[in-house]
């Protein structure tokens, strides 16, 4: 089976790859050791936040924003995009000047999208929240949208435009031959003369098949909603110095994070939850919320996910291998940036050079750290 | 409670009973933790507190639970009442609620016998007012006398539905109609499986018997049944089905509906036990030994949690799995365990002679289970339809698992209980695959609803 490319996950970097490489005339077949989604691209908060950036990421994060804000345009779903902004929460004068900090930072590499607000500001916003809070810095494009639905509509934009997606079909070994890669997986040999590496917590697995080592870690975040509630809280909330990610979906539950690591089985696939870690995440919740002591926590999950040393992702050409892409590692916070990876990926393949600063996340910055 | 027992026992039914009893009488620490606020489980529900003559409506198979009960409460197992399990894994911890309080507390050996629930089975209008599982009549029943008082229409299909049957025609209900659904090609597939059955005469000739006396008290019953729908504005006001090749209907305002029972895997499947689709009994269940071993270490089920086999069966289950545990703590040896299992194995073999029979019997056809009608409600929690997860399928997802994560369905407060088994039915039948391939929703603790309250306020480890 040949195509002009083959991009290895079926997660969101990988739909939004072969939709804008389809929706530029090439051939593309993804192929999905699973089923589209399976792990964090399904299964994550859904968070569409540039608050809170690493600066490398800011120029793709401010370019995302506006694509969600078309996405419909894109996709032909809205995702069930929301954009009430995101906020982090100062409970004291340390954290004011913490995120103050972190404002100018922003203004000075020229972006306004983070706005310091005060007390006054923060309780006309979210009046529920227990009365210690003294501001917060907000990004108020900022909003979340239901993941599952958004691989959804990228995957059945990208198949309605010409691409291929192979569910179960896991790849076992690449090899270049006379100019073309052979992939071969459970499901057969698959041909093509360009390869893409979407593979998430797999992608280093895929990445030493092309004889690049890179430092990823597998590691599984775990989320818990609660039952649905009477509308209270419009932003999406985090804080300046706790372990939190909290918000209200359109149907009334609350979705709670707080970057809490579940036991991880990386070879079974397997996640468990650590209850006794998840204690620390609804203590939080209650030390902004206490009014929801009695709230009914009704599913608590994890998806595995790729981490690199420093959290930012790999959007880069190989460095081993010629006609060859990475898209991985993108540390728990892909979601927002998948319109604009695909866009990125099109780009670095058909044009040779992305439109956007990417140098940042080039595969070679692990180079003296693999060898050390 | 203490942080730690050498044996867990969760369940109160007889498997539970009689697994604690036999563990408890050879000195090994054990709790029981049941929901229910007595022992007895759904089947001895209430057995202890139960009026002389409510009890003998009941029948002497229910009044067999007295004497599991009294040896459970002379042992030294300790009982814990209106206590919630809440998680479980394979490090053999287990969470729960206990007097509105979250705990942790460990074993040596868990045994799960979590017992069977009503298979659900959405159909249209299942979900007015006035619908109800015929379980749900029992609980009433059993524990308050409660009878419907204003006549009744029974349906679906199963030896329960004729044993309520039998019950309420000598309490004095008003029965209007009982209208079965089994197949009557099912009498043939299960002519096979007789001669084994009549091993089993005892359960047959009562079977029979039941029939014989409906009938003499003239209760209408009809056979191959099939369309049931519910009608009405609000609430139920009357039941249309088709029979013989006409549809017909009957004014009623209480439907009570029983299509079998299935095993409660929800704990095994949080522990991550393996499971397997059993196509006779159309359920899934656990994958055990013969002693009720999980795939995981330390861990196994008794009674109608591991595939269905009824009371007596899970009461010999239990014992065995209990003997079990006391050869796996070295109490007794393998040899004593072999030798004082035979009773109960020879027993449990006899008890289960009935069992393909009635399976064959009363097995539901596919196109009942795979809700016909697109606009049959299918997840209660989340209303989401038949033809909404027809259309999910139809849009490229491909398993009960990414239905669920498109559609919503399964992810209420009820955590897919009711929808698990419909939806990987519409799915298999929408895509021309079996039940198994489609796949059982993945579980996602808590296995019962926790307050953020309660979670924030979880004692670490050692500290319960």
């Amino acid at each position: 089976m040949s195509s002009d490319v083959i991009i290895i996950g079926g997660g969101l970097m990988g739909a939004s790859t072969a939709l804008q490489l389809a929706m530029r005339g090439c051939r593309c077949i993804v192929l999905e050791k699973d089923s589209p989604g399976r792990h964090s691209s399904g299964v994550s908060a859904g968070g569409l936040r540039q608050l809170n950036r690493d600066p490398a990421e800011i120029p793709l994060t401010v370019e995302a924003a506006k694509m969600w804000r078309n996405i419909e345009a894109l996709l032909d779903s809205d995702c069930d995009a929301r954009f009430p902004g995101q906020l982090r929460i100062a409970e004291n004068a340390a954290d004011m000047e913490k995120l103050e900090r972190r404002a100018a930072l922003v203004r000075s590499l020229g972006y306004q999208h983070e706005e310091m607000i005060d007390r006054d500001e923060l309780y006309r916003l979210v009046p529920a929240l227990s009365p210690h809070c003294v501001g917060g810095l907000i990004c108020r494009e900022d909003g979340y949208a239901r993941p599952y639905h958004a691989l959804t509509a990228f995957r059945r934009k990208a198949q309605a435009q010409g691409a291929e997606f192979r569910s179960d079909t896991k790849v076992h070994s690449l090899r270049k031959k006379s100019g073309a890669w052979h992939v071969r997986t459970s499901q057969g040999i698959f041909n093509a003369p360009i390869l893409v590496n979407c593979a998430g917590a797999w992608a280093k697995a895929i990445a030493g098949m092309l004889d690049e080592p890179v430092p990823l870690t597998p590691k599984a975040l775990m989320l818990m909603v609660t039952e649905r509630l009477p509308h209270f809280v419009d932003p999406v909330m985090g804080a300046a110095s706790r372990k939190l990610s909290f918000k209200q979906m359109q149907n009334g539950t609350l979705i709670i994070g707080g970057a809490l690591l579940a036991k991880l089985d990386f070879a079974r696939e397997k996640t468990e939850i650590d209850w006794l870690r998840l204690t620390e995440s609804a203590a939080t919740v209650l030390r902004f919320f206490p009014q929801l002591k009695n709230v009914r926590i009704v599913r608590a999950w994890a998806g595995i996910e790729a981490f690199m040393p420093d959290n930012i992702p790999v959007i880069s050409a190989s460095q081993t291998c010629s006609n060859a892409y990475h898209a991985f590692g993108f540390s728990a916070h892909g979601f927002q940036l998948s319109p604009v990876i695909g866009r990125i990926l099109s780009e670095l393949i058909l044009d040779g050079r992305s439109t956007l600063p990417i140098e940042p996340c080039h595969i070679g910055r692990f180079n003296n750290m693999e060898k050390q | 409670m203490n942080n730690h027992y050498q044996l867990l026992v969760i369940g109160g039914g007889p498997a539970g009973l009689a697994a604690a009893t036999t563990a408890a009488e050879r000195g090994v620490t054990c709790a029981l933790l049941d929901e229910q606020p007595t022992p007895g489980g759904q089947i001895y529900r209430a057995i202890e507190a139960i009026p002389e003559q409510r009890a003998k409506l009941l029948g002497p198979e229910y009044l067999r639970g007295r004497k599991l009960v009294n040896e459970f409460r002379q042992s030294a197992a300790e009982y814990f009442p209106e206590t919630q399990v809440w998680s479980i894994d394979k490090e053999h911890q287990a969470g729960l609620l206990h007097n509105h309080q979250a705990h942790f507390i460990t074993a040596d050996q868990i045994i799960i016998a979590s017992g069977a629930m009503e298979r659900p089975v959405p159909f249209p209008g299942w979900t007015l007012p006035g619908v109800m599982q015929a379980g749900a009549g029992q609980i009433l029943f059993k524990s308050a006398g409660i009878v419907p008082d204003n006549g009744v229409v029974l349906a679906g299909s199963g030896p329960l539905l004729l044993l309520l049957a039998w019950q309420y025609l000598h309490a004095g209900v008003e029965i209007r109609v009982l209208l079965d659904v089994t197949p009557f090609a099912n009498h043939l597939q299960a002519l096979p499986e007789l001669p084994r059955a009549l091993l089993a005469y005892r359960y047959l000739s009562k079977g029979i018997a039941y029939q014989l006396e409906l009938k003499r008290a003239g209760i209408p019953i009809m056979f191959g049944v099939s369309d049931l729908t519910a009608e009405g504005n609000e609430r139920l006001q009357r039941v249309r089905f088709s029979h013989a090749g006409k549809r017909k209907s009957i004014v009623s305002e209480l439907l009570l509906t029983h299509f079998g029972v299935i095993p409660h895997i929800w704990l095994t499947q949080a522990a991550g036990c393996k499971h397997r689709w059993d196509n006779s009994q159309q359920c899934w269940r656990p994958e055990l030994d013969d002693w009720g071993n999980t795939d995981i270490e330390g861990i196994l089920v008794a009674g109608d949690g591991a595939g269905i086999y009824g009371a007596r069966a899970a009461e010999h289950a239990g014992r065995l799995a209990g003997l079990q545990v006391l050869s796996a703590l070295n109490v007794i040896s393998r040899q004593e365990r072999d030798q004082l299992s035979r009773k109960d194995r020879k027993r449990l073999h006899e008890e289960r002679h009935i069992r393909p029979f009635l399976e064959a019997y009363f097995h539901l056809p596919d196109n009942l289970l795979a809700t016909p009608g697109n606009d049959t409600i299918v997840c209660r929690c989340e209303e989401v339809t038949a033809g909404q997860i027809r259309e999910a399928v139809a849009a490229g997802h491909e398993n009960s698992n990414q239905v669920k994560f498109f559609t919503r369905c399964g992810m209420g407060p009820c955590q897919g209980r009711q929808c698990a088994n419909a939806v990987a039915h519409i799915v298999a039948d929408a895509r021309g695959k079996s039940v198994a391939e489609t796949g059982l929703f993945r579980g996602r603790p808590p296995v019962s609803p926790l307050t953020l309250g309660q979670l924030a306020q979880l004692p670490k480890k050692g500290t319960a």
